[in-house]
């Protein structure tokens, strides 16, 4: 079926003419029409623009045109502004909401010649770790347990995109990653996602959550897939002040230098005594397969990881809670109609977003307010500069370091909700690197005892995804990962 | 330091989110748990630490300052939920 090739495989396919970039669309539209009642992974589908997408690009093949994304059906995270398909970021106060502009990343995509099926589910403005937060529904993982039949999160908040993809749905997707949205969702849904180095992807049109924090990135069934991904999402961007203005290395090339010769860090603080002992068994497994391969394991110390996941549920709220204050019910979203300008603001907030978004506004307002600014929100940059220092140290030792993605496999649906705090915890391993804006990779290396798979997180220096990516891909070989979820297009019936 | 309810609703009227009274004790709860495990931070050494503000490291670009974008009032008010010619509709502010 056209739904089992990698995205590689589908190009390689297109450029060989053996089937039609239509036949392919309509293959993953046949399998999103197929399985989305069931996982919910999209919340927009674009299927009349996917055909009109695919019929163009089955003519620049015949043109002898060669771009690197051709004729590729993808899935959106709906996070990403689509001019004239609506744009939700997963919350009541943008139901109503149609971009008239495209942002960078998928403009670049387009460019690329990519074909978008539609805009995928994600946890409400991206809060989240178990898409649970959505105002479109949960999504379901494509996974189960060993049997048992109980839905399970797919994590998130790119979940919806890493879903789509575990399914079948979509050859890849686009996602964000603020504390672990790219990283955490792909563990739990056995696929790769890579989270680059903050400012390589453009930020502009792009909803956003935590400014210093965002960062695009793709999800793919192997890691050479998020390669070639994000060589076209990649590159600078006047439009935004924060991108990089640096040159987009061969991605996919890199996936093809080994390991030979690397030194490999391990992060003392990553182990607790509360680890599950088949995360710890497979992160040894890991080291093992890089040692095998002429890597050298060295241990390091990022001494203020702990404080990591405080930092930022600080840091994060502060910053949502200046860019949620848009949402107002004037120019754009819904409105809910109050006494006066001011209850009208009030109650189309209260209306609009949903109870994290609510909990993350408070929180953030009351830590930017006056008289707890110092002690909160100044303090927790103070903190984030620690843990910035901490991986600039470990960067003066080792090429990359490797730790678990996730400190469990993916949950049923409804777990960890009475608790935030029990909630933010499965970021424990994420979120250092994001406050630290280094690039990190989620690659699937097997299953834990239930049948639900577990990922290896590589993270590296500033701007060498490419490491990053020569990692990744030798664990990828070595854990030789072909197992299927239980709900994938194709599945016999 | 501790929420109290009406704490709690002097934060919610700052971040212009409509609370009822019922609300305000619950929420005190749940943000007071997620204050309480941020006091973790008291125990970091900062002395001396600048403060990071963002994950560039680099310097903010300067841009010429021009005009780059505009004449479209059509699409920037095609999301207005109320509008009056070329202008967004608001509720009457001034009696």
């Amino acid at each position: 079926m056209l739904t089992d090739l990698s995205l590689v495989e589908a190009r390689d396919g297109l450029r060989r003419r053996d089937f039609s970039a239509v036949e392919l669309t309509e293959a993953h539209l046949d399998a999103v029409a197929a399985l989305n009642p069931r996982i919910n992974a999209f919340i927009t589908v674009s299927a009349d623009m996917a055909r009109t997408q695919a019929a163009a690009a089955d003519a620049a093949l015949a043109a002898g045109e060669d771009r690197p994304l051709l004729g590729l059906p993808l899935a959106i995270k709906d996070l990403f502004c689509t001019e004239g398909v609506r744009t939700t970021a997963g919350s009541r106060i943008l139901e109503p909401f149609v971009p008239p502009y495209e942002s960078t990343v998928t403009a670049n995509l387009l460019r690329d010649g990519a074909v978008f099926l539609g805009k995928a589910n994600l946890d409400e403005f991206a809060m989240g770790s178990s898409n649970m937060t959505s105002a479109f529904g949960p999504v379901r993982n494509p996974w189960t347990r060993r049997g048992d039949n109980r839905p399970l999160v797919p994590g998130g908040s790119s979940g919806g995109s890493c879903a789509a993809v575990a399914a079948r749905m979509a050859l890849g997707a686009t996602a964000t990653d603020t504390g672990g949205s790219i990283r955490q969702p792909a563990s739990f849904c056995g696929i790769a996602g890579v989270k680059p180095t903050y400012g390589r992807c453009s930020r502009w049109g792009i909803v956003a959550f935590a400014s210093s924090l965002d960062q695009a990135g793709p999800v793919a069934r192997t890691v050479e897939d998020c390669a070639v991904l994000l060589g076209s999402m990649a590159g600078f961007d006047p439009k935004d002040s924060t991108s990089a203005d640096r040159a987009v290395p061969d991605f996919a090339a890199a996936c093809r230098r080994g390991v030979r010769g690397l030194r490999i860090g391990v992060p003392r603080e990553y182990r607790s005594d509360s680890m599950p002992p088949e995360i710890e068994a497979m992160w040894q497994q890991g080291l093992a397969w890089l040692r095998d391969e002429g890597a050298e394991i060295v241990d390091v110390s990022l001494p203020h990881t702990k404080y990591g996941l405080a930092t930022y549920y600080i840091v994060a709220p502060a910053e949502a809670s200046s860019n949620l204050a848009r949402y107002d019910g004037v120019r754009f979203g819904r409105r809910v109609e109050g006494e006066d300008l001011t209850d009208m603001y009030e109650r189309t907030r209260a209306e609009g977003f949903g109870a994290e978004v609510r909990r993350r506004v408070m929180i953030g307002t009351y830590v930017l307010s006056a008289g707890y600014y110092d002690a909160y929100y100044l303090r927790a940059q103070k903190v984030r500069a620690l843990i910035l220092r901490d991986f600039t140290d470990a960067y003066a030792q080792v090429d990359a370091l490797l730790t678990p993605t996730a400190p469990s496999a993916a949950f049923a649906q409804g777990d960890k909700m009475d608790d935030p705090v029990a909630m933010y915890l499965n970021d424990v391993f994420t979120v250092p690197a994001s406050m630290a804006g280094v690039p990190g990779l989620s690659v699937p290396a097997g299953l834990d005892g239930q049948g639900l798979p577990l990922g290896l997180q590589v993270l590296g220096r500033p701007f060498d995804e490419e490491t990053v990516f020569a990692v990744g891909a030798v664990l990828e070989r070595a854990a030789g990962f072909r197992h299927l979820p239980a709900i994938w297009a194709g599945a016999p019936a | 330091m501790s929420l109290d309810p009406a704490t709690v609703r002097r934060i919610a009227r700052l971040a212009r989110i409509h609370v009822e009274n019922v609300e305000a004790e619950h929420l005190a709860r749940e943000l007071n748990g997620i204050l309480g495990w941020i006091e973790q931070l008291n125990e970091v050494d900062v002395e001396g630490i600048d403060p990071l503000t963002g994950a560039a490291q680099m310097a903010m670009r300067l841009r010429p300052d021009t005009v780059t974008d505009g004449g479209i009032p059509e699409l920037v008010l095609g999301n207005a939920p109320d509008r009056a010619g070329t202008f967004y509709a608001v509720p009457k502010v001034v009696e």
